[in-house]
């Protein structure tokens, strides 16, 4: 069992550990992981509370940044090296990328976001389907099987006998065409004047909010979170908003991290522009609403005065 | 610039899916088909690269002949031609149509294949890969952003904080995720005319290989009942709410 | 769902949660209900149905007095609300046969009292600067249509209602009812996943979903869900000056079945000109399983493809925005019904369950409130009758022909339809004995309630030229006027007239009435005296409290407990839920026969002679009075019959076993052959032999917002005998008429374009100054009914006048397809125009 690490200045992601989780339920401790960069071997330390035997760190030049390609011939090498039953990564972008690179190579097929395997010959396997809507039981029958852990479905969780983990280096012999897509840079997110189908955080405000006025609270708000504010079509009908700062059907989709509904009361018309949010928090006096139904969070109570407080909160935070 | 679009036909669902009774695919019924949401913004990015590069774009999907009505609605959008990879509608491995794709865009010329980053049915996230392996291409997954200068491409794709930036030689492969563009909404001339356009159709040939991955049967589950969780009541819910910004969706 | 319990019991529980549903929740407060629950299975604002995907807008005009009354009613209600924007709406011909029609409405636009005018294509074009001027014949503009918004009309009610009962109104949205309790024929509770609620009543308010919820009670609502496509385009830059939802008139494009309508930056391109497609209810996805709502499946593209080429050429420079993309396209699903109206009332086989289903937007309001009257006091203001769900009773309901009239009803949404256009599918339904030698004399068959009756018979042809002399200038030469007509019907009355006739089966109800307290009963419902001799027949007004008409029938006393009721075919289920209705506890059984028993008319100066020579009575003046009735046996055939008559002339009504009714047919045909006997269609007893008569029509002449003493209808005086609407008419007798019905007759029938032109009947009457007379109560007057009396040589109308009009000889106008035509005041009052002393009935 082959386990893929992800780590940030040899601290494993939380997502990795999850992994590893599912990788204890398929084979006996200890485990193997490979890690990649300059600082991986660090994991070393945590992993040890996790069952592990032995860290492979790739090194060589190039492999301190993300290059999925080197980053999956590397895989490959190690796995004809160790001719593990299974690798596993975790459920993340570069998880199903890598993993993908990897099939591609070995032409395996791919378990992607697994939530439970039965360990055998053949695997047995559950994994999600339409974003977790829906659970497909497959079986997967491969040489070397290959599986991503979906994100959050298993616990982070201490193996019941540690371990010292060895460090390995492992060099392997990657050619440098593998190399040819890589990090160049990171840059950070500029979000002002992000449009209402790019912010991450978009402040709705409907027939609530009452008036034109209304809205200052709630760009203040917005600005606050480096969001965009919109509105639902009842505001805009009113005319208390420009017709671009519509969200729903006739209007901006939107797909932020959070959207945080003021006095919208969640006509259909509406909501199908906000079904790319990944969270909603739902600001109304009435908990039958509609839109209660369909968020995650919730403030029962007047959007006058629970913003105002909210923009207050958020300045002492800061 | 040459640029290929690859979409797939999926069930248009609400928040509860419906399966056969064999457990074996969604129940549609009456509601109708789509596309997966990131493959719309492979075709607005198709559009859009040929809008300021000139060239030509093309759309092209795997799947039964019902699957036009998907490739109809890239060529409203503005894409050029449609090609049809047609199957009986059965469900095709990842391996299965990165394969017959690469067999049908090889030596077309294409300088940039844009995926969507997974399909919503399957959800796999390996077909834009496999493909770009297959035709030795180099390729970045999950784009949300990307421009492109001569031969060259940068792609961009969000982490906390931030995006990474990645630097392609044409001919690429990406695959692009929801939020690197809006999609544009199709004229009602040109759905109008997509309706009338002719579509290329191919029949693919079906290669697996090694090992197997099989379906056995879908399953929903349980149905989320919960409701929203209920911060409190009134400006003192404010703490309650500053602190789920900050932990639980990271914005603060 | 929710922490929220449901009561135990309430007074009434609506179940929908739609724009009828709040607006019928806020009446009945408003109208002194205190107990009253209102559930959705969807959550609100909008639960999913109709309401949540109307495209919103409101033209009050229609050919139909009832929903253009509804909709004028609406708009005042939305406005009041602030959810209503008066854009105005333009209906734009693309060609001459629909200018003419656009003609028509503003006739009904005259008549029902709606701001209304033809629009020359110019005129259009300053109205609406985006549409393609060539294409445009003309318009016809209702500058009082406009825009509402039902999502908040619905909440304001929904307030509202709770306010006016101090939290006697419980709204619980997110509630699925699973099943309705009848016990004893009555509604006793409704369950729901949140507990069950016991209910005096139960509205059915539930939109396409109607049909389940009845059926669970064991009764049915005749609906199906029909598709309505509906796309919208933007962002269009031409609308990013106009603040707010609308600024420019919605357009109706009518010779394609469009709309196209400003909603905020987008245009509303909707169609009824693709082919119909109907849904089974069973088919329609739950909320969430649905991706946008239940009731907003995906467009069928096909389908659309003629439309958006329609709308294309019709707005191509807001459509070809390049800015601007289809942003929704929907497949909406609404309720079709039958015939296209709403289904409201009481269903009458359990006892305090309501319908109020297949309701629009635009007369959502104002059915609320009437049907809110209806149910509280007895009678509404605005009279419901052409929307009574018993309309349907015991011939409507089926699935199959629910979904044939859905199908062809679709098509005639935005047609040019004829007032006298027949239905053509679920054909033949319901066939008297007759049918058959009906058929081989080549009979043209119009439908009443399913009912197949000879309008004209095409063997008779000969009399239009044997009375050639006595028919000239009443023939119609223009193809709109004598659509569905033919000049026989003109000769076979003359032959009635002359010599003798046979005519039926009138398809009406008929239902016996027996038990201990049946006299009790009859009192309470009739006007006229019910405690007569046996073997007496009663023609008596049926009213409401409000001494408006319910109905107006005639009903024989068989026996000391045992009457016999008749009644239109048409009329005749809501007449029966009427009659149940006010059963209550008495020992009264209703036994319905019409389909039982046929009807033969027998009329003319001849008909004693053919009688006679059959039967084994007597049927002498002196041993069969007029206005009596006996058994009698004819040929072979035991019967029934009255003697009287619709079109003024001696004769029978001879009801028979429906099993015997050919044979009856026979003896009959065969007696009067040396008489020439011929068989005359409902052309004849129900236009040309009534008019002549100044007989009075149910729906016509007769209906809720006019009362006895105007309708000239009280000979009966007012007995002593308590009976419904007794105080209403007794004051209605002694104060003066604010209208009286008149017969008319037209002077000349000349068109501008030279043409002779013969009005079909819902025309305005306009003074000599053209302008339309109203009278103190608010009422336009207009023409009731229309047709020809040949026996008097004149095209005849009926129509409600007031006092300083209502003068024998006086001369008015009548508006007609944009010109105007002299008429005269022949009769005030129901005086016959032909045989005024009515001998001939009594010879």
């Amino acid at each position: 069992m082959l386990t893929i690490v992800e780590q940030e200045q040899g601290e494993p992601h939380e997502t990795s550990l999850e992994t590893l989780t599912l990788a204890r339920e398929l084979a006996d401790a200890p485990l193997e992981v490979v890690v990649f960069g300059d600082e991986g071997a660090g994991v070393a330390d945590t992993l040890g509370a996790y069952g592990v035997g032995t860290v492979h760190h790739v090194v060589g030049d190039g492999f301190d940044t993300y290059a999925p390609e080197a980053r999956a011939e590397s895989v490959v090498e190690l796995i004809e090296e160790l001719d593990p039953e299974a690798v596993l990564a975790p459920g993340t972008d570069r998880g199903h990328e890598t993993l993908a690179h990897v099939g591609a190579d070995l032409d395996l097929p791919v378990a992607a976001n697994c939530i439970a395997v039965e360990p055998g010959e053949v695997y047995e396997l559950s994994r999600h389907r339409w974003g977790g809507s829906l659970t497909e039981h497959a079986r997967l029958d491969a040489e070397t099987k290959l599986l991503t852990a979906a994100e959050h479905e298993f616990p982070i969780e201490e193996a019941t006998e540690p371990t010292e983990p060895a460090v390995v280096e492992f060099e392997p012999a990657v050619d440098d065409e593998r190399f040819r897509v890589k990090v160049e840079r990171f840059e950070e997110s500029d979000l002002e004047g992000v449009p209402l189908g790019e912010a991450r955080v978009v402040v709705g405000g409907g027939r609530g909010v009452g008036g034109p006025d209304g809205y200052d609270q709630l760009e203040e708000l917005a600005d606050a979170l480096g969001g965009t504010v919109g509105a639902s079509r009842a505001a805009i009908n009113e005319g208390w908003r420009p017709h671009d700062d519509q969200i729903g059907l006739t209007g901006a989709e939107i797909s932020a991290d959070i959207y945080i509904a003021c006095g919208i009361s969640g006509a259909v018309q509406h909501m199908v522009g906000t079904k790319g949010a990944d969270a909603i928090l739902a600001i109304n006096t009435d908990p039958e609403a509609a839109i209660i139904q369909k968020a995650e969070y919730a403030v029962i109570g007047d959007l006058h005065e629970v913003v105002p407080a909210l923009n207050e909160a958020i300045e002492a935070e800061s | 610039m040459n640029v290929l679009a690859c979409i797939k036909r999926v069930p248009e669902t609400g928040s509860k899916i419906v399966l056969t009774e064999d457990n074996q695919r969604i129940d549609a019924g009456n509601l109708g088909f789509t596309m997966s949401p990131h493959e719309e913004c492979a075709i607005e990015e198709a559009v859009g690269l040929v809008e300021d590069h000139g060239g030509s774009s093309t759309v092209l999907t795997l799947g039964p002949e019902e699957a036009t009505e998907q490739l109809r609605t890239g060529l409203a959008m503005g894409i050029d031609e449609g090609v049809l990879l047609e199957t009986d509608g059965s469900e095709w491995s990842p391996r299965e149509t990165a394969s017959a794709i690469a067999d049908a865009v090889d030596g077309e010329g294409f300088d940039l294949l844009i995926f969507g980053n997974e399909s919503s049915d399957m959800a796999n996230y390996q077909v834009g890969v496999r493909v770009a392996r297959t035709l030795d291409r180099p390729c970045v997954a999950g784009v949300k952003s990307l421009e492109i200068d001569g031969d060259r491409a940068t792609a961009k794709r969000e982490v906390p904080g931030g995006e990474e930036v990645y630097e392609l030689d044409l001919p690429a492969v990406i695959t692009v995720k929801e939020g690197i563009n809006e999609p544009r909404y199709a004229s009602m001339r040109a759905k109008m005319q997509a309706r009338r356009q002719e579509v290329e159709t191919v029949e693919p040939e079906r290669a697996g290989g090694a090992g197997s991955f099989e379906k056995i049967e879908l399953e929903a589950p349980e149905e989320d009942d919960s409701v929203a969780e209920i911060l409190g009541e009134g400006p003192e819910a404010a703490d309650a709410v500053v602190e789920m910004l900050r932990e639980d969706v990271e914005v603060l | 769902m929710s922490s929220r319990e449901l009561p135990d019991a309430v007074e009434t529980v609506i179940v929908g949660a739609g724009v009828v549903g709040n607006s019928l929740a806020y009446h009945l407060a408003d109208q002194g209900r205190e107990e009253i629950l209102l559930i959705d299975k969807g959550p609100l604002p909008d639960p999913g149905g109709s309401t949540g995907h109307a495209s919103n807008f409101l033209m009050p005009v229609e050919h139909s007095k009832e929903m253009t009354h509804l909709t004028r009613r609406s708009i005042e209600q939305y406005d009041e609300m602030d959810t209503f924007t008066e854009s105005g709406g333009i209906e734009v011909a693309r060609t001459e046969e629909r200018m003419e029609e656009l003609k028509r409405r503003v006739q009904s636009a005259k008549a029902w009292g709606e701001k209304g005018r033809l629009l020359e294509t110019e005129e259009v074009m300053e109205l609406v600067p985006y549409l393609n001027e060539e294409l445009i014949v003309g318009g016809f503009y209702s500058e009082g249509a406009g825009t509402c918004d039902p999502l908040r009309a619905g909440e304001i009610m929904r307030e509202r209602g709770k306010e006016l009962t101090g939290g006697g109104l419980v709204v619980s949205p997110n509630t699925e009812v699973l099943d309705v309790h009848v016990e004893n024929g009555a509604v006793s509770a409704v369950e729901t996943d949140r507990g069950t609620v016991a209910a005096d009543e139960v509205v059915i308010a539930a939109g396409l979903w109607s049909p389940k919820i009845a059926e669970m009670a064991g009764v049915e609502i005749p609906l199906t869900p029909a598709v309505h496509q509906m796309i919208s385009v933007g962002p269009i830059s031409f609308f990013e000056d106009y603040e707010g939802e609308i600024s420019f008139p919605v357009v109706r494009d009518m010779d394609t079945q469009m709309y196209e309508r400003q909603h905020g930056n987008d245009l509303e391109v909707g169609s009824y000109q693709h082919r119909p497609i109907l849904w089974d209810v069973e088919d329609v996805p739950s909320i969430d399983e649905a991706p946008l709502s239940p009731t907003q499946p995906p467009l069928t593209e096909d389908a659309f493809e003629q439309s958006m080429a329609d709308a294309l050429e019709m707005v191509p420079d807001l459509l070809d925005d390049p800015s601007a993309g289809v942003r929704h396209e929907i497949d909406g699903l609404l309720s079709q019904t039958p015939d296209g109206a709403p289904l409201l009332g009481p269903l009458q086989d359990v006892e305090g369950l309501w319908s109020a289903a297949a309701v629009w937007i635009k007369e959502a309001p104002a059915i609320g409130e009437a049907l809110a009257q209806w149910m509280t006091r007895g009678w509404s203001d605005i009279d419901l009758h052409g929307s009574d769900v018993n309309r349907f009773y015991e011939y409507g309901n089926s699935e199959a022909f629910v979904k044939n009239r859905a199908d062809e009803g679709f098509r005639k949404i935005y047609g040019i339809v004829h007032p006298a256009e027949q239905w053509q599918t679920s054909r033949p339904m319901r066939t008297s004995p007759f049918y058959n030698r009906q058929q081989e004399l080549d009979a043209r068959f119009f439908e009443a309630a399913g009912w197949e009756r000879p309008q004209w018979f095409n063997s008779n042809e000969d009399l239009v030229r044997k009375y050639n002399d006595e028919l000239a200038g009443l023939l119609r030469g223009n193809e709109w006027d004598s659509r569905w007509w033919s000049p026989t019907i003109l000769g076979e009355h003359l032959h009635m007239r002359d010599h003798v006739a046979m005519v039926g089966d009138m398809g009406f109800g008929k239902f016996d009435l027996v038990g201990s307290d049946v006299v009790e009963f009859m009192e309470k419902m009739a006007v006229g005296r019910a405690d007569v001799d046996v073997g007496k027949t009663v023609y008596t007004p049926i009213l409401a409290e409000n001494g408006g008409f319910v109905s107006d029938l005639t009903f024989a006393r068989l026996g000391p407990e045992h009457y016999r009721v008749i009644t239109g075919g048409a009329v005749a289920g809501s007449d029966r839920a009427w009659f149940k209705d006010h059963i209550g506890d008495a020992d009264v059984t209703l036994i319905d026969k019409s389909e039982s028993l046929c009807t033969l008319g027998v009329w003319g100066p001849d008909a004693r002679n053919v009688v006679d020579s059959v039967t084994e009575e007597d049927m002498s003046h002196e041993a069969f009075p007029p206005y009596t009735a006996q058994e009698i046996t004819v040929g072979e055939v035991d019967a029934w019959a009255m003697r009287l008559s619709y079109v003024g002339e001696l004769g029978w009504e001879i009801y028979a076993p429906a099993a015997k009714g050919q044979r009856l047919w026979d003896v009959i045909a065969e007696a009067g052959e040396e008489y020439d006997i011929r068989p005359v269609g409902m052309g004849v007893y129900g236009t040309t032999g009534r008019l002549e008569k100044g007989y009075r029509l149910y729906g016509h002449e007769l209906e809720l917002e006019y009362d006895p003493s105007e309708a000239g209808l009280t000979f009966h005086g007012v007995k002593d005998a308590d009976f419904i609407g007794k105080e209403a008419y007794a004051e209605a007798i002694d104060t003066e008429d604010a209208a009286t019905l008149c017969t008319l007759s037209v002077d000349d029938h000349t068109s501008s374009a030279g043409e002779r032109r013969f009005m079909l009947g819902n025309e305005p009457i306009l003074d000599s100054d053209g302008e339309v007379i109203v009278d103190d109560h608010g009422r336009e007057s207009y023409v009731t009914s229309a047709g020809t009396g040949p026996s008097v040589g004149k095209h005849l109308l009926m129509a409600y006048l007031p006092p300083e009009h209502a003068e024998e000889g006086n001369g008015l106008q009548v508006e007609y397809m944009g010109d105007r035509y002299p008429v005269t005041v022949e009769v005030v009052g129901s005086r016959p125009l032909f045989d005024p002393e009515n001998e001939r009935i009594r010879s």
